[in-house]
């Protein structure tokens, strides 16, 4: 056995503070006192800050990744990187919805969120299939709870119950998957499987039907094609800070848990099968979430279709399988991170005043509340890709990929995305400065922690934009250690 | 003694069966169970992989074989309690008729 040592502890930081913190929230449901519930969108979101102060300080990895605890976690950049992700979102969500009039003051939706949040934290370190399916469970179980947890609201229900169903079906498909990985290979370690995988001379072809199988389930995650059917009922139907939260650190998490195994257990390089296979997603994740979004009147469910070609966009960056198009799918995560949160924080707080997420409901909002408006035009041209917007630097970044593992096709069909996208986005814009109201409408305060977290993501999506050399140093050197 | 190749096309008809019913019912219910025999496919080929091949060198089969049995408890407990709150809203269980969200 080898011996423990202080670095065991550092690596696991995000887990335990996360876990203290879902202890305090339980207490907090079972005191079942009123007055402390108004308090703890920002008792959540202080915890989860405090979390991320603490790992950013002392849980930066060495600079060789080491594989800890048995060899089931990998302590390295991507895995740090997406703990701050998490918990950085973790605690925007929580301040968004202290606004949401239904979850709000529901200790139950703070204490899932971060038993989520510890889920999807260890998603993006696990260096074993156990690990991997227990963290995927973990992060799954509760968001599954989380979409229905308005029990009394039909939309509610029903997005959680489509919810469960897909997820529990794409997940017992990877699960098959790793199961016949763990035959071929005779291991369940995701580093060293690529060797294993050939030395056990395995066909080809029954080990690409694991692969696909896995694949399938990790589509789900990221709502890809061919899982993609269950994210426009769910984020229209789920409360709208956990659409936010799916949308984003959801599929954080899934992208590098996915980039995980496709490098070392499945062995991706450029110019292998791989590349074709995960170019075809995404061009069809593109073209199905874009075309499909022209169409809608509920703004929800638009950011749905959205977030699909979103998923494909990053796709672009991951089938380029060079270290350039992982870092480039990395910071495309970051800049999605930030932006679609300040869409669905704008949309729940329209929602709020008005009870309604339908695309007219936002007409005449430049008038009611221009800085509003303003902001949402600010995070809907980012995720349209305009620089120097986040969504730009970060389009760039995955286009040039394309071109440089030599798929000028892929990036010339995300330019034409790029171009699709642009019309519902302006749409929006348009409904918001140029049409009429349709009555009068009650405009509330902002409170103040709300606007410090907006403008959090704001700044955000203009720095990704603007300066972006720090974080993409970093990003690149993440992605390295994958 | 029976060969591993039974099992695992064992595994794969009891698979493809929970498959079939995933996408043919209709019932909430008995597309959860669909679900249970896909994951039950997948612990017969970890348990059974790990007994002829691997039971000398590792204990990863047995050890994941456990932890989809939790998982899939805790999953069908949210599953049933998340029917139970449609029924309660909608007095359903049938999938076709959980439809007030699409476009």
């Amino acid at each position: 056995m080898p011996a423990f040592t202080s670095d065991m502890l550092t690596s696991l930081i995000p887990e335990t503070g996360l876990l203290v913190l879902a202890t305090l929230l339980l207490v907090l449901v079972l005191v079942k006192n009123e007055k402390f519930y108004i308090h703890l969108d920002w008792i959540t979101a202080a915890g989860f800050t405090l979390i991320a102060v603490l790992a950013f300080i002392f849980g930066r990895p060495a600079e060789e990744p080491r594989l800890l605890w048995g060899e089931m976690i990998r302590v390295d950049r991507a895995g740090y990187l997406l703990s701050l992700m998490v918990l950085v979102g973790g605690a925007l969500t929580a301040v968004f919805a202290g606004t949401d009039v239904t979850v709000g003051k529901k200790p139950e939706f703070y204490l899932l969120l971060t038993l989520a949040s510890i889920g999807l934290v260890l998603m993006g370190t696990s260096a074993n299939l156990i690990m991997l399916y227990l963290a995927i469970e973990t992060a799954a179980i509760p968001l599954y709870v989380l979409a229905g947890i308005k029990y009394r609201d039909a939309w509610s229900v029903e997005s959680g119950i489509k919810y469960l169903l897909f997820g529990g079906f794409s997940s017992a498909i990877m699960l098959y998957g790793f199961s016949l990985l763990y035959g071929f290979a005779g291991t369940t370690k995701i580093y060293g499987m690529v060797d294993a995988l050939r030395a056990s001379g395995t066909p080809l072809a029954a080990i690409i039907l694991a692969a696909i199988m896995v694949l399938a389930g990790f589509t789900f995650k990221i709502s890809a094609i061919p899982f993609h059917f269950w994210a426009p009922d769910v984020y229209q139907g789920a409360p709208t800070p956990v659409a936010g939260f799916l949308s984003t650190v959801s599929k954080a998490a899934g992208f590098i848990a996915l980039a995980r195994i496709l490098i070392n257990a499945l062995g991706v390089e450029s110019g292998n099968v791989w590349m074709i296979i995960l170019a075809v997603i995404s061009a069809a994740s593109m073209f199905i979430g874009n075309l499909l979004a022209i169409p809608q009147k509920n703004l929800k469910r638009m950011i749905a279709y959205s977030s699909i070609a979103q998923a494909g966009y990053i796709l672009i960056g991951v089938a380029s399988g060079s270290e350039f198009g992982f870092s480039a799918a990395i910071y495309y995560l970051v800049a999605y991170l930030v932006t679609n949160l300040a869409v669905f924080a704008i949309i729940n707080w329209i929602e709020y005043e008005t009870g309604s997420t339908e695309i007219s409901t936002f007409a005449g909002l430049n008038r009611r509340e221009p800085g509003l408006a303003l902001l949402l035009m600010i995070a809907l041209l980012s995720l349209g890709g305009i620089p120097p917007l986040a969504g730009f630097f970060a389009k760039v970044l995955v286009f040039g990929a394309a071109i440089q593992s030599g798929m000028v096709w892929l990036a010339i069909l995300g330019i034409i995305n790029s171009v699709i996208a642009l019309y519902y986005y302006l749409r929006v814009m348009k409904v918001m400065y140029v049409d009429e109201p349709a009555g009068s409408i009650k405009v509330d305060k902002l409170p103040v922690v709300w606007t410090v977290a907006l403008a959090v993501c704001i700044i955000g999506i203009v720095l990704l934009g603007v300066v972006y050399s720090p974080w993409y140093n970093f990003i690149t050197l993440a992605a390295m250690g994958l | 003694m029976i060969p591993l190749y039974w099992f695992l096309v064992l595994s794969a008809i009891l698979f493809c069966i929970g498959l079939y019913a995933v996408i043919t019912r209709r019932n909430t219910i008995a597309i959860l169970m669909g679900i249970e025999l896909m994951l039950n496919a997948a612990n017969i080929n970890l348990i059974a992989f790990w007994r002829y091949l691997y039971a000398g060198s590792n204990l990863d089969g047995v050890i994941f074989a456990l932890i989809v049995f939790a998982a899939a408890a805790a999953e069908v407990a949210v599953g049933l309690g998340l029917i139970l709150s449609a029924y309660r809203s909608k007095e359903t269980i049938v999938a076709n008729d959980l439809d007030t969200l699409k476009g």
